[in-house]
């Protein structure tokens, strides 16, 4: 029994030092920066001060207290930490492709902080990245949000701790090849698609229903009650319709975006984010009055069927319509210059410098219900930053340090040619990957479900 | 098949009020040729200078004049006050015209089957009506070089320009064969062979490669002596490229394929282009010393390597042009060759510097497919291949206003910016009347 008591105590002292696990925070002064607050516009030759990795205060002739650094940032530009809402870095694995509905499996449990792609990500200023579950299932894994804390080898601190519950989904072509081709079940089709969604939702009901009625009679005197079967998908798809987690939809044609519309209406579901959403632009006015919005790639298109009709003007009609707008990459070379990727809405669409920005900043923290702890620059907001040399829409600009909760994890003028964590002991000839175009990992690990590798190379998004 | 045709006819007739119906309805603006003069720009020439204040006169598809004073006599005058001119850009490697949508195999044509096709003809598969060619065009490219993939010799490749309704009517005056050397890299994840399969698949492709161009050389000799050979296209095509008839567009990457490349081009009589070059920055000396002109890109990729620093692929062009390398630019896009002058603005930022980015996407473009007489800079005499803008193309937030192909003024629209136009302010909105 004491061994028992030890046992459990040794237990709890674990969890809580896991819960607390200390991340890094620094504390700096960045000084005579053109800093682009986002939320609050262009502050000329302004200071930064950062402290314990908290947004301290924003203004003019700021001192550092002591012990904390100075940066000179004079000519140079200061954003927010960019945010990615669609990535799958730092990932092991992205699909659970078994069934059209896996929302018990949680990408938490698969991150990897020796991805060198976390690093490169850091070079492009990007400091949070959503790290998605893949599209094979229309109803996917829970997604984790990652804080880019490069150089942690312990996954628990490159996950962004207090960030909201989210949850992949995905419509379309994917879900369809997959299940419907793939396995020869349902879905095969857009309207079974929407089966698997409301047969989802209202199987949740009655699970819901059922440890409703056990609870109600457990408290009865003398009870003899038996508690339903612990079914976890079933416990995800009740916390969605109770509003406890976020789902990100990827779609792209815009029926199937209106179908979970109404879907989501009839389960009372509000929390609702649209990925991809090529053709969002269709439905604006049904997206921005309903959902939070859609998270869009820049330019791409015709990779596959449904993209094909497509316009680069999507994000500036999305926004025009009053709809939450981010742009993401859902790729490991993309992922490097979401700056740029922003500043293609002014080409197409004409946003201005600020909507530009918000779509990699303040509208992606929306969409993943973090935008009060980061996002813009503004006092007492988590101190993810990025100086720039050039405006950052600027096709020229190169970025030159970016730093999470005020600890600087790049710098240009500091970094060394090998940024590896560690050196695979298998790979005793380091592999030479040429580069052939988009770098998505949308439909990884559903390999095994097709004749070819091949099929899948264009078929990734 | 008479009663088909009947019906044929019939279903045609029933549409026929419809089609004269949305002529009413919508505006058609078609490239329009003539007699332009474009007043009054700063002229970025690329190989004469910035000349402030100056006019360039289209006319009979050419550049006429460049010039001060020029008389406007019966041309049509675009005030350029303000703007600027530089030369249509071009693309040294894409896919356009070739696929339509990625993932419909039928509407892929730019891999045939097997590993010796260099008789397939990229010019031949060309959709000149292509969704994807009027979405490139409206960023400023107006040139591309189309290139076939897959096997070793997979195709000859043809440079169009990005207006006309037939292959002929865009034909920008080179083709050459293309080549993928034999390569120890891995295409991306999902190549999961050992490094001794690599090794081994590697050897064999090289063994190949030589074989194949020993009997094209014979090929060659033999038909030059006069001898009568068996029907053999393939062999036939490739042999042009073994007396330098036809350039050889080889596609290398990583920096040990690229010193086997050049030891294999030696003592050849082959007239060789390097494409991709990946690694170049690694040996750029070495392609240096070896003349060999260098098609590269993409530029915004990843390194090929895990130890690699972060920018290595966009400082790659940069560093193989500082070596003394003559080097160019390519997207490999298909969709989006649009992205043209934005890789050049990354290779510019990242040691290249505009000048010579802007070269690498025109006048060495022109230079190394042979066609500088005619492309590649805004000079008299050239062809009138020409961009307005309102700043600097390669930023983002620059409008391109004109854009001439063959002295064509293009309609600078395209589906993209008409379902803008459709879906910017939708009707009926959120709610039916």
């Amino acid at each position: 029994m004491k061994k028992v008591n030890y046992f459990l105590a040794a237990l709890l002292g674990l969890s809580i030092q896991f819960a607390s696990a200390q991340v890094k925070k620094g504390s700096v002064l960045i000084k005579n920066a053109t800093v682009l607050t986002v939320t609050n516009g262009t502050l000329e030759n302004s200071d930064v001060l950062v402290q314990d990795g908290i947004i301290k205060k924003v203004g003019q002739n700021l001192s550092a207290p002591s012990g904390v650094q100075t940066i000179d940032a004079t000519g140079k530009y200061v954003m927010p930490g960019i945010i990615d809402a669609h990535s799958h870095l730092g990932l092991d694995v992205v699909n659970e492709a078994s069934s059209p509905i896996v929302a018990e499996v949680r990408m938490k449990d698969v991150v990897n902080p020796y991805s060198i792609g976390i690093y490169r990500a850091l070079a492009g200023g990007v400091t949070i990245s959503h790290a998605m579950h893949g599209s094979a299932n229309v109803i996917g894994g829970q997604n984790a949000t990652l804080k880019h804390r490069y150089g942690s080898t312990d996954p628990a601190e490159i996950i962004m701790q207090d960030a909201p519950r989210t949850i992949k989904f995905a419509l379309g072509e994917n879900p369809t090849r997959v299940h419907g081709r793939g396995n020869g079940i349902q879905p095969r089709t857009r309207m079974g698609v929407e089966a698997v969604l409301r047969n989802g939702f209202n199987e949740a009901i009655q699970y819901k229903k059922a440890w409703g009625e056990y609870t109600t009679a457990s408290s009865q005197k003398n009870s003899t009650a038996l508690p339903p079967v612990h079914n976890e998908r079933l416990q995800v798809l009740s916390d969605i319709i109770d509003g406890k987690i976020i789902i990100h939809c990827h779609s792209y044609r815009a029926d199937e975006i209106y179908m979970l519309i109404n879907v989501a209406r009839d389960f009372g579901i509000t929390k609702l984010v649209f990925q991809h959403t090529n053709e969002g632009f269709k439905v604006a006015p049904e997206i921005a009055e309903y959902t939070m919005g859609a998270s869009v790639f820049a330019d791409w298109w015709a990779y596959k069927m449904e993209v094909y009709y497509s316009t680069a003007y999507n994000a500036a009609i999305l926004t025009a319509n009053g709809a939450i707008t981010s742009i993401n990459s859902d790729d490991a070379e993309l992922i490097r210059h979401l700056y740029h990727e922003a500043a293609k809405t002014q080409r197409y669409g004409g946003m201005t410098d600020d909507q530009a920005l918000s779509m990699i900043t303040i509208n992606p923290a929306k969409q993943l219900g973090i935008a009060d702890k980061v996002g813009s620059i503004e006092e007492g907001k988590q101190a993810d930053l990025v100086i720039f040399e050039g405006h950052p829409l600027s096709s020229y600009t190169v970025p030159q340090m970016t730093f999470v909760d005020g600890v600087k994890y790049f710098d240009i003028k500091e970094d060394a040619n090998d940024q590896r964590l560690r050196v695979s002991a298998t790979e005793m000839v380091e592999p030479i990957m040429i580069f052939e175009g988009h770098d998505s990992r949308c439909m990884q690990d559903t390999e095994s479900l097709f004749e070819t590798t091949e099929a899948l190379f264009n078929l990734n998004h | 098949m008479k009663r088909l045709n009947k019906t044929f006819f019939a279903f045609l007739l029933a549409l026929l009020p419809m089609m004269a119906m949305a002529q009413i309805d919508g505006e058609v603006i078609k490239p329009r040729a003539g007699k332009f003069l474009l007043k009054n720009a700063t002229v970025v020439t690329i190989t004469k200078g910035v000349l402030t204040n100056t006019s360039v006169l289209v006319e009979d598809g050419k550049i006429k004049e460049v010039g001060a004073n020029i008389s406007a006599d019966g041309a049509e005058v675009i005030d350029c006050t303000g703007k600027f001119i530089y030369p249509g850009m071009i693309d040294g490697g894409t896919k356009l015209g070739l696929v339509e949508i990625n993932s419909v195999q039928e509407t892929v044509d730019y891999a045939e089957i097997g590993n010796f096709s260099p008789n397939m003809q990229a010019l031949t598969a060309v959709n000149p009506n292509s969704v994807a060619i009027p979405v490139t065009r409206v960023s400023g490219v107006t040139t591309v070089l189309t290139v076939p993939t897959g096997g070793l010799f997979p195709g000859t490749a043809a440079l169009i320009n990005l207006n006309g309704y037939t292959p002929d009517q865009m034909y920008a005056g080179f083709k050459a064969i293309a080549m993928s050397f034999p390569s120890s890299g891995r295409r991306g994840r999902f190549d999961r062979r050992s490094d001794d399969d690599i090794k081994k698949a590697n050897d064999k492709a090289l063994k190949e490669a030589d074989d194949l161009w020993d009997n094209a050389k014979s090929y060659a000799t033999m038909t030059a002596n006069g001898a009568k050979l068996d029907y053999y296209p393939e062999m036939a095509q490739l042999a042009k490229a073994t007396t330098g008839e036809l350039p050889l567009l080889i596609e290398v990457n990583a920096a040990s394929d690229i010193q086997a490349a050049i030891k294999w081009v030696e003592g050849k009589d082959a007239k060789v282009i390097f494409t991709g070059v990946a690694e170049g920055w690694r040996v750029a000396d070495e392609i240096a010393k070896s003349g060999i002109p260098v098609v590269t890109g993409p530029i915004q990729a990843l390194p090929t390597r895990d130890s690699d620093r972060y920018d290595t692929p966009y400082a790659n062009a940069g560093k193989m042009a500082k070596a003394g390398v003559k080097v160019a630019i390519k997207t490999d896009g298909q969709e989006n060759v649009r992205n043209l002058p934005f890789f050049a603005a990354f290779a510019a930022a990242y040691g290249m510097g505009k000048e010579e980015a802007w070269k690498a996407v025109t006048i060495n473009a022109a230079e190394i497919f042979g066609v500088a007489d005619k492309y590649g800079s805004v000079e008299a005499g050239k062809v009138a291949n020409l961009i307005i803008a309102d700043g600097d193309p390669f930023e983002t937030r620059t409008n391109i206003m004109h854009v001439f192909i063959d002295g064509y003024r293009m309609p600078l629209s395209n589906r993209q910016i008409r379902l803008y136009q459709e879906f910017l302010d939708r009707s009926p909105g959120l709610r039916m009347n």
